[in-house]
């Protein structure tokens, strides 16, 4: 098997970030109704740092928390039972926010569609938009992200692998190439 | 993973009563949402096979079983096939035919779910909900669900912390499964009875035993009251129930030799002004409620963690007699 290729750094994930955070803010018009939630494990850390980057640039404080969408999986029955993650929907609740998903990799598609169900259940936001810092393709579902952090083509063979300090003591991104 | 079936308490290991209480916790905020339901089980037939009258114990697993979306078939002894002499092997083969993905079963004699479990008449998952003096595993895990909570300003360690538990140990599956699960944990149990509602061979048990609740209050962390079982005193086990409650209820004067941040349990229904007097059942430190709340969440955990995943029916296949279409 191929070593692994290294397609964003520490720097280019810090870069990614930032320029995610303007996005957000400028389609969002300021902080005012903004709330980010991220998917566990890695997309929580990701929205904890794009929250920590607005708050950086327009001087005050955006809610975020996590949306563990296991329970809401198509693919429960296809495999062992899942442990669960956290789930924390900050106190002020979704109904009439602009709720931005957050999820590392964008792949499938299933994932958010999960998110969005979960969603549904905990109230009705004014507007959901999807921010992830990889898009690699291969869309099952009619989903599309509004903030992307590096658009990756990929073959299905591939593997993209997302670090973060938080969990693997570096940041990075990678690209493992299918052994042959 | 705790397996197809959760037939004692004795059976799960500290990291699955873990994964299970902590499971629990993740499914408790359910409740706090405007939707308070989940896809999780939708498609799945659960059925509760009651041979015993039960209303708290059937209603929280059914509750648990409709907040994650399974079909849930209620069959009680009174008014169905099984008053009517239908053995339980049969029974097993009607529900198997019928498609159930686990069966919650309680039962007067001790072993039903094992045999249940077992003997190749069903695929799905059993459940034990209360087996004569054998177990009563999901009340342990209620228990202990609700322990970690209080004890140790709710970090959810159990190591060390201390129980006492009072009552008929005799007939009592609660106490039974709660000396195992809390011990698997880390806590320190002590029973606390006459010495006629000990049972033989209690000195086996993992756990301290005492015949004087006033010597085990002072030191304990929580204290579980047991319900004294009209239904099983057949024999005499206490002269009347005023001799009973004058040495082992627990009243406010008892409470008061309890260390201040210590709670009491019940897993009802209680029996006020017997085991426990009317001035501590209402009380803060009584978490009855409590107990009540979280049986739902822990039972949603199990039902979960049973059925959540990859079905087992598709890995493993009816053996000995029991062949079904």
């Amino acid at each position: 098997m191929k070593p692994a290729r290294t397609v964003l750094d520490a720097p280019d994930i810090a870069r990614a970030v930032r320029r995610m955070a303007h996005e957000i803010l400028e389609s969002a018009k300021g902080t005012e109704s903004l709330l980010l939630l991220g998917i566990p494990t890695r997309g929580v850390h990701l929205a904890q740092r794009i929250a920590s980057e607005i708050a950086t640039i327009e001087g005050s404080e955006v809610p975020f928390g996590s949306l563990d969408i296991t329970l809401y999986r198509d693919d429960l029955r296809l495999r062992e039972v899942r442990a669960l993650e956290q789930t924390n929907i900050p106190v002020e609740g979704i109904d009439g926010r602009i709720v931005v998903l957050v999820d590392d990799v964008l792949y499938s598609g299933r994932t958010i569609r999960a998110a969005l169900d979960a969603l549904a259940d905990f109230g009705r936001p004014a507007a959901v938009r999807l921010a992830v810092l990889v898009d690699r393709g291969h869309r099952e579902l009619p989903i599309r992200p509004d903030f992307v952090g590096k658009n990756l083509p990929t073959s299905q063979a591939e593997t993209v692998k997302v670090h973060m300090v938080e969990i693997d003591n570096e940041d990075s991104v990678t690209i493992q190439q299918a052994s042959a | 993973m705790i397996g197809q079936h959760l037939l004692s308490a004795a059976d799960l290991s500290r990291t699955d009563a873990v994964q299970i209480l902590d499971t629990a916790a993740e499914l408790a905020s359910v409740t706090d949402r405007s939707v308070k339901k989940l896809p999780t089980l939708r498609g799945r037939t659960v059925v509760t096979l009651f041979f015993e009258d039960s209303t708290r114990t059937r209603i929280s697993f059914e509750l648990a079983a409709k907040r994650l979306s399974a079909d849930v078939i209620n069959f009680a002894a009174k008014g169905s096939s099984l008053s009517k002499g239908e053995s339980l092997k049969d029974t097993a083969l009607t529900l198997e035919a019928m498609g159930a993905d686990a069966v919650i079963i309680r039962h007067p004699a001790s072993g039903a779910p094992f045999r249940l479990a077992t003997a190749g008449w069903i695929r799905g998952s059993v459940i034990n909900a209360g087996d004569g003096t054998h177990e009563h595993p999901t009340q342990a895990l209620l228990d202990a669900y609700t322990l970690r909570r209080h004890v140790r300003s709710g970090t959810g360690d159990l190591s060390g912390v201390r129980v006492g538990i009072v009552g008929d140990i005799l007939h009592s599956r609660v106490a039974r499964s709660n000396v195992e699960l809390l011990t698997t944990l880390g806590a320190e149990v002590t029973v606390v009875a006459p010495p006629t509602l000990m049972p033989f061979g209690i000195e086996s048990w993992p756990c301290s035993i005492s015949f004087d609740i006033d010597d085990v209050l002072p030191s304990v962390d929580a204290v579980m009251m047991l319900r004294v079982q009209a239904e099983r005193m057949a024999g005499s086990y206490f002269p009347n129930e005023f001799e009973y409650s004058r040495l082992y209820g627990l009243d406010s004067r008892r409470m008061e030799l309890m260390p201040p941040e210590s709670i009491v349990l019940h897993p009802g229904p209680m029996n006020r002004g017997v085991e426990i007097s009317a001035e501590v059942a209402d009380s803060p430190r009584a978490v009855v409620v409590e107990q009540v709340r979280n049986g739902v969440h822990v039972r949603m955990a199990v039902l979960y963690l049973l059925l959540g995943g990859l079905p087992e029916s598709t890995t493993g296949e009816l053996h000995e007699e029991g062949q079904v279409g």
